[in-house]
């Protein structure tokens, strides 16, 4: 009989966790987004061919060449691309080393896309296939990867880059090196 | 900042705009082998649209989609066990993108569901099955 | 001027659902003669008022008024006059009025119609309506204004979401409205019972007509909206586990051990407190299943534009009402005594356990659904989807499927094991021999669940028969072939999705026109693909045709929509039907050098799904008819015979 009578107030207190878990997921921002999982793991070693006629192709070898770099991955028809590219001219001109990826794209898009919004790449893979962005968990465009001097991912940056994200990603270079 | 908010909400979040390339050669073509095309799209059904709300990427006609459905399709013509596939993509993703729940400590709790509720509800009802018959006219 | 008076009519019937709460304390609590005057008249007003802001907002709508701002936000004036109509409850704030409205007229039909429960139950099952009303009304009024205009107005609205329209639109979301709250009304006499300490077997009599009501129209609405997502979403797929889907079929799954534990209670006086719990628990469903869709928490392909300040007001309104109900629960619930006695072996026990599978099915679709939500708080995400829902499901309903072959031909109270055998032989027998010829004769391996479940649908349509078996067929109650053609239409459903798991085949492929494809001994010949325009929308139509043995069995023309208002790419899929499956076409994206991509699906017996539904639906209401003209009946010959 006591146990019954202790069994009738069970779903009151299992739908009091219920409405705990529930708030809990109101109150905290939803994720929409998918992070990498790839931080702390190496660069996987794929070549790409060239996707601009006027910067060389990448190989992910070359980029463990002993300093810390950015791999910026884009597209030309990603709107966003085209907001984030005077970030990164300014990231270029303060010394940074980006190299990029060019996602599903063709020479003569990735050309004008260039040509508009500036170069501030030194070598341009182009990625047919999205193959790249599956090896290194990258879920979208645009996204900017920190990679380190021996080639280890350190930091992903999902999205857009704006203004207030140039001294997150410079300080995210400066731990790299100092690694 | 408030006011930022919204722009700078549609301007962080990747673009999922489409492609002007056609799609991967295995994106909607399938295998040769009916069974090993069996293997595959078992395998698709299972794995998540990374640019989806919530669909798999057999159904989705995303472009980043189709293009892991060619890669999936290939690989399993290489000979590639799903298996590993997904636990590749896992590796790269985490557990999100596939809905096999795995072996993962985070999911027991799932598996452990049905037999918890099945004890917990038989015990009830046991009990009030048998309480009927011990109890006094 | 037409707002205004919606909205006025709103707050009008708000101000009577809190009359109709203190009258229905004094009626209850102080007998007060008034109150009990007045309360039914005012519970028919109120339905009446509420009844009447959603034509309004529906007339709105038709008339593209477009100093509303809901109708500029969600219609357009080039709409097709049943999308407007339809279109009124398509958005978030049209729909809560739509859930309020139901709401206040079932509270009305309750006052108006209901005649078995004894007099200060119905008052307090009134004024528990009308108090979970109230916070509905708070909510509509305070966070979720239907009729707030749009200052300047706009020359056109932003048109409705094409995937939305379609015949599917109009009766989808209200026959699944009516059944969420409908269950509102069993949740209301429950509580009402509870206040008043009467939850007996006349209590059940009276609940059982609303839960079967609310239950029909839930089934039908699941149905339909399965079907509605097969055809409309292009992929061939009938259920997704999506939390959407979800939230519907919690309601459904509790309100069928609901009604089955209600039928235990009226025929036998037994499992009071189960079915008083069930009846909190099915409205709780409800609601959980409206904040889980409209709160944002959950990613969902169906979600409304959803809104996490909306979500924490149904949030605090489930809290106040459920937890209100369970606590009330716990303290009355151990003066309901237990009621009468019954074995093992014995229908009463097959019913316990038939609602057990249902609660633990019940249970487990909502930690599913919840569990992505609890992980995320510990900083992992995980997605949880078919391959988890089927591979547990699955198997807990063929034990269900079990207990329903056996259940129904056992007696009340005590039934002989060895007679039990007798009866379930023949359908064993059946559920053994059908499926292995079906699976000796398929060329293909089949999974073991698929095959289990044809072997399940086998035995419960050959038992679901059972009780009609050695019975003057023209004497047996209404209700009891309801019984029968609902459970029938389980195993017709059963065996559609097992067949379709099993034996679909499908067929991918990018085609020139005069290509042929073979599948399922058909051939589908390509034959062009033109441009065809529509009232708001272009496309690109494929022409297939589909022969078999050289006849032509159907022409079919499948598109590649583009709306314009909002621009949005949409596929409409053809299915051809035949006796034994359909075919299903899909025409895709176009390839370089002239080709298309094409999608063929061969799905036997599929719509055998939809079927079965429809029969469930069919076989409740027979069984509503059937007990509504019984208690009439009885309560007429009581009136006749002298006191």
């Amino acid at each position: 009989m006591k146990l019954r009578l202790l069994l009738l107030w069970v779903p009151l207190i299992g739908y009091l966790v219920f409405l705990f878990v529930a708030s809990i997921g109101l109150i905290r921002e939803q994720q929409t987004v998918v992070q990498s999982r790839m931080i702390g793991k190496p660069m996987p070693a794929i070549d790409l061919p060239a996707a601009s006629s006027t910067k060389p192709a990448l190989s992910t070898r070359q980029m463990a060449d002993g300093k810390p770099r950015l791999l910026n991955i884009f597209a030309s028809w990603c709107v966003p691309c085209a907001a984030e590219a005077p970030q990164l001219t300014q990231l270029a001109q303060r010394g940074v080393r980006i190299d990029a990826v060019a996602i599903r794209d063709a020479q003569g898009d990735v050309d004008a896309f260039l040509a508009r919004h500036g170069d501030p790449f030194q070598r341009i893979g182009l990625d047919a296939r999205s193959t790249l962005q599956f090896y290194l968990g990258s879920s979208g465009v645009p996204e900017t990867f920190v990679v380190d001097g021996k080639g280890i991912i350190r930091y992903q940056h999902i999205g857009y880059i704006g203004p207030q994200d140039i001294e997150t990603i410079l300080e995210k270079l400066r731990e790299a090196e100092r690694s | 900042m408030r006011r930022f908010l919204p722009l700078a909400l549609l301007l962080a979040g990747p673009a999922f705009a489409q492609t002007a390339l056609p799609p991967a050669p295995y994106a909607d073509r399938q295998l040769e082998d009916p069974a090993l095309e069996a293997k595959a799209a078992a395998l698709m059904h299972t794995i998540r649209c990374l640019t989806c709300q919530s669909q798999s990427i057999a159904d989705s006609n995303a472009s980043m989609a189709s293009d892991m459905r060619s890669e999936i399709r290939e690989r399993i013509k290489k000979g590639e066990d799903p298996e590993h596939i997904r636990a590749w993509l896992i590796e790269r993703y985490g557990d999100w993108i596939s809905y096999q729940p795995t072996a993962e400590p985070i999911l027991w709790p799932l598996w452990a569901a049905p037999l918890l509720l099945l004890g917990a509800g038989g015990a009830l009802a046991f009990g009030r099955i048998r309480r009927r018959r011990s109890a006094r006219p | 001027m037409i707002a205004e008076a919606g909205l006025a009519a709103l707050w009008l019937a708000a101000l009577l659902a809190g009359a109709q709460l203190l009258f229905a304390w004094a009626a209850v609590a102080r007998g007060n003669e008034d109150a009990r005057r007045l309360i039914r008249p005012i519970a028919v007003a109120q339905g009446v008022l509420t009844g009447l802001a959603m034509a309004l907002l529906i007339t709105l709508f038709l008339r593209s008024d477009m100093s509303v701002y809901l109708v500029a936000a969600n219609s357009h004036s080039m709409k097709p006059f049943i999308y407007k109509f339809a279109g009124a409850w398509g958005n978030h704030e049209g729909s809560m009025l739509l859930w309020v409205a139901v709401m206040s007229v079932a509270g009305a039909a309750v006052a108006l119609f209901e005649r078995g429960l004894d007099q200060r139950t119905h008052f307090a099952t009134l004024g528990a309506q009308a108090a979970i009303s109230l916070g509905f009304y708070a909510f509509l009024l305070f966070a979720s204004n239907p009729f707030a205009r749009l200052n300047p107005p706009v020359p056109d609205g932003q048109g409705l979401n094409p995937l939305l329209q379609d015949p599917g639109l109009a009766f989808h979301p209200p026959t699944l409205y009516l059944g969420y709250v409908g269950l509102s009304v069993a949740f209301s006499f429950a509580v009402g019972a509870l206040l008043t300490r009467q939850v007996n077997a006349r209590f059940a009599r009276a609940v059982r007509p609303w839960v079967l009501a609310a239950w029909i129209l839930l089934t039908f609405g699941i149905t339909a909206g399965s079907y509605w997502a097969y055809y409309e979403l292009g992929w061939g797929g009938w259920w997704f586990w999506d939390p959407v889907e979800n939230a519907s079929l919690m309601p459904w799954l509790a309100a069928t051990a609901l009604l089955h534990s209600a039928s235990v209670l009226a025929a036998r006086d037994a499992l009071r407190a189960w079915t008083v719990m069930l009846s909190v628990v099915a409205f709780a469903m409800s609601m959980i299943g409206t904040f889980l869709v409209r709160s944002g928490i959950l990613t969902s392909v169906h979600a409304f534009a959803v809104d996490p300040t909306r979500g924490s007001f149904i949030l605090i309104l489930l809290g106040l009402y459920i937890g209100g109900a369970l606590a009330l629960f716990a303290l009355r619930a151990h003066t309901v005594n237990e009621g009468a006695r019954f074995d093992p072996v014995s229908r009463e026990a097959m019913l316990v356990v038939n609602n057990l599978l249902l609660c633990v099915i019940l249970g487990l679709v909502l930690i599913g659904t919840l569990y992505p939500l609890l992980t995320e708080m510990m900083g992992v995400r995980v997605s949880v989807g078919p391959p988890y829902f089927n591979t547990i499901i699955g198997p807990i309903t063929l034990a269900l499927m079990m207990v329903l072959v056996v259940g129904p031909m056992l007696r009340w109270r005590r039934d002989d094991p060895k007679a039990l055998l007798r009866h379930v032989t023949p359908s064993a027998v059946l559920a053994v021999l059908a499926p292995s010829a079906v699976l000796i004769l398929s060329s293909r391996a089949v999974g073991w669940l698929p095959a289990l479940g044809l072997a399940a649908a086998a035995a419960v349509a050959v038992a679901s028969f059972a009780p009609l078996w050695k019975r003057n067929l023209l004497r047996t109650p209404l209700f009891t072939y309801g019984m029968v053609i609902a459970h029938f239409g389980c195993a017709v459903s059963l065996a559609g999705m097992a067949s379709e798991s099993a034996f679909s085949s499908e067929k991918l492929a990018a085609a020139r026109p005069g290509d042929k494809y073979e599948i399922a001994g058909m051939t589908v010949t390509l034959d062009d693909v033109l441009p065809y325009a529509g009232p708001n929308w272009t496309a690109m139509q494929a022409t297939m045709t589909v022969r078999k043995d050289g006849r032509v069995l159907a022409v079919a023309h499948p598109q590649a929509r583009f709306f314009s208002d909002p621009p949005t790419p949409t596929t409409e899929s053809v299915q051809v039907t035949r006796w034994n499956g359909q075919l299903y076409l899909v025409l895709g994206d176009a390839l370089e050098d002239g080709r298309w991509q094409l999608r063929i699906w061969w799905k036997p017996f599929v719509t055998f799904i939809w079927l079965g539904g429809g029969l469930i639906g069919l076989g409740g209401a027979l069984a509503l008819v059937g007990r509504v003209l019984r208690e009439r009946r009885t309560r007429l010959s009581r009136r006749a015979v002298p006191a």
